[in-house]
């Protein structure tokens, strides 16, 4: 069984439609890449995923939990299935630590001893061991971002969600994100991202999806997709956005 | 009998004081305790639940303190409920106090973003969980001035239970006043009374801001 299973996938936001009949299967140690413009569905598509955002048709399975029960217990999900945000979204009033350690307390159940050990791992990993007792505040738009990887890493998911993570950042800071997240994805991570970069994408992805009006337009290997598109509507979404 | 405003009329206005602060604190617990369940019915999704919470919070800051005051202490003996001033005081000084809290709260909770909730929740952090460890803690430092603000407020209303003949700071004034015809010292005194209590709250209340900004 794939690790994530989507079928027939519906969603809309009043009388849009945003996902139309998305179907989709992502293996354990993938790293797909999902891109396309703005309004296509892809970062809905994500949400979904993590149970953020409810669909009105279709089923979702996550590491064999099905999101889309009316049952489903989201927190165990979201507990396999980590996301990072666009905007960061670190707790303005807990620290590098205690940001990363909240959730491996309260949900893992850990004792401030272990959490902490994780915490000052995790936080190294990212670069950032300096930085463990600074506040969000006190850290620059690329720092607090890797805090937010760190964060996700920390609870050891199955599966990671990444939201367009550098679209919010100065450009001088985006590389030392992507560096992190290549480093999450040599380790084996499954992830899936919603992103602008196309050469990260190309690099560091196995496969791309192109979305288009709410649809998968284009679904293959990284390279394959990027460098020789089938569609008119892929070939000049790269166009634009390589120029 | 007219006779000199002495020390000991002093002595007796502190005392008195001692029943507005009294009242102030009761109203404050009693308020807030219904001010957290009027910012809670505000804000779950169930719209009946919104309706009735902005309808009290309407009805009560739509009409004068004083107005609810008389409802309490005259209106509810016709319906055959003695209360005295103390008991009329201390509920009508609750209900109004809820009103306020409620709102400020409130607004305090949605002043944190929907993405702070969103981050708990992507990490399996239960609603409460969200709730106690991420949204309440910020919503704490942007709450605690206005609720200073409205104490401050609230003490100094408290001096309107003097008309249903409750012996407070302002009441016992009026007594002193009455026997020795020195309204202006009195008053005086009385005011300075007042401004010690709403003076060393607001110190208090930015001694508390700064702490809570500096752990964040």
């Amino acid at each position: 069984m794939s690790l994530v299973e989507l079928t027939q996938i519906r969603k809309s936001f009043g009388p849009v439609e945003v996902l139309k009949d998305v179907s989709l299967k992502v293996e354990k140690g993938e790293i797909v890449a999902i891109i396309g413009r703005s309004g296509s569905g892809k970062s809905t598509l994500l949400r979904c995923i993590n149970g953020l955002e409810q669909v009105q048709a279709g089923r979702i399975l996550v590491a064999g939990i099905d999101v889309t029960a009316r049952n489903a217990d989201l927190n165990v999900l979201r507990e396999r299935a980590g996301m990072v945000f666009q905007s960061y979204n670190l707790f303005p009033h807990l620290d590098v630590e205690r940001n990363v350690t909240l959730a491996l307390k309260l949900v893992k159940k850990l004792d401030r001893e272990a959490a902490g050990k994780i915490a000052r791992d995790v936080v190294a990993r990212v670069g950032l061991a300096e930085k463990l007792h600074a506040y969000p505040d006190e850290l620059s738009g690329g720092q607090q971002q890797r805090v937010a990887i760190a964060r996700s890493l920390a609870m050891q998911p199955a599966l990671m969600l990444f939201d367009e993570i550098t679209s919010a950042l100065d450009p001088e800071l985006v590389g030392e994100v992507l560096r992190v997240l290549e480093g999450v994805a040599k380790e084996g991570m499954t992830m899936m991202l919603v992103t602008h970069e196309m050469n990260f994408a190309k690099n560091v992805a196995d496969r791309v999806i192109f979305m288009h009006e709410g649809r998968i337009h284009e679904d293959g290997p990284a390279r394959e997709i990027l460098q020789t598109p089938r569609t008119a509507e892929l070939g000049s979404f790269l166009s634009a956005v390589l120029h | 009998m007219i006779r000199e405003f002495a020390g000991a009329d002093v002595v007796y206005l502190l005392l008195a004081a001692r029943w507005t602060v009294a009242l102030a604190l009761v109203a404050m617990l009693g308020g807030g305790l219904l001010g957290l369940v009027i910012a809670a019915l505000r804000i779950v999704p169930f719209k009946p639940a919104n309706w009735l919470a902005i309808l009290y919070i309407n009805l009560i800051q739509g009409t004068p303190l004083l107005g609810q005051l008389f409802i309490f202490f005259f209106g509810l003996p016709l319906i055959g409920i003695q209360v005295d001033a103390w008991t009329a005081a201390a509920i009508s000084l609750s209900i109004y106090a809820a009103a306020f809290f409620g709102e400020i709260w409130r607004g305090a909770l949605q002043s944190v973003s929907i993405r702070q909730w969103e981050a708990g929740a992507s990490l399996g952090l239960t609603y409460g969980q969200r709730l106690f460890y991420v949204v309440l803690p910020q919503a704490l430092r942007v709450a605690v001035a206005p609720t200073v603000g409205f104490l401050v407020q609230l003490i100094k209303n408290t001096s309107l239970t003097a008309l249903i003949g409750f012996v407070e700071l302002t009441r016992a004034g009026q007594i002193i006043s009455g026997a020795t015809f020195a309204p202006l010292r009195v008053y005086l005194v009385v005011a300075v009374v007042y401004f010690v209590i709403c003076f060393s709250l607001s110190q208090m209340s930015r001694r508390l801001e700064r702490k809570l900004h500096v752990a964040r």
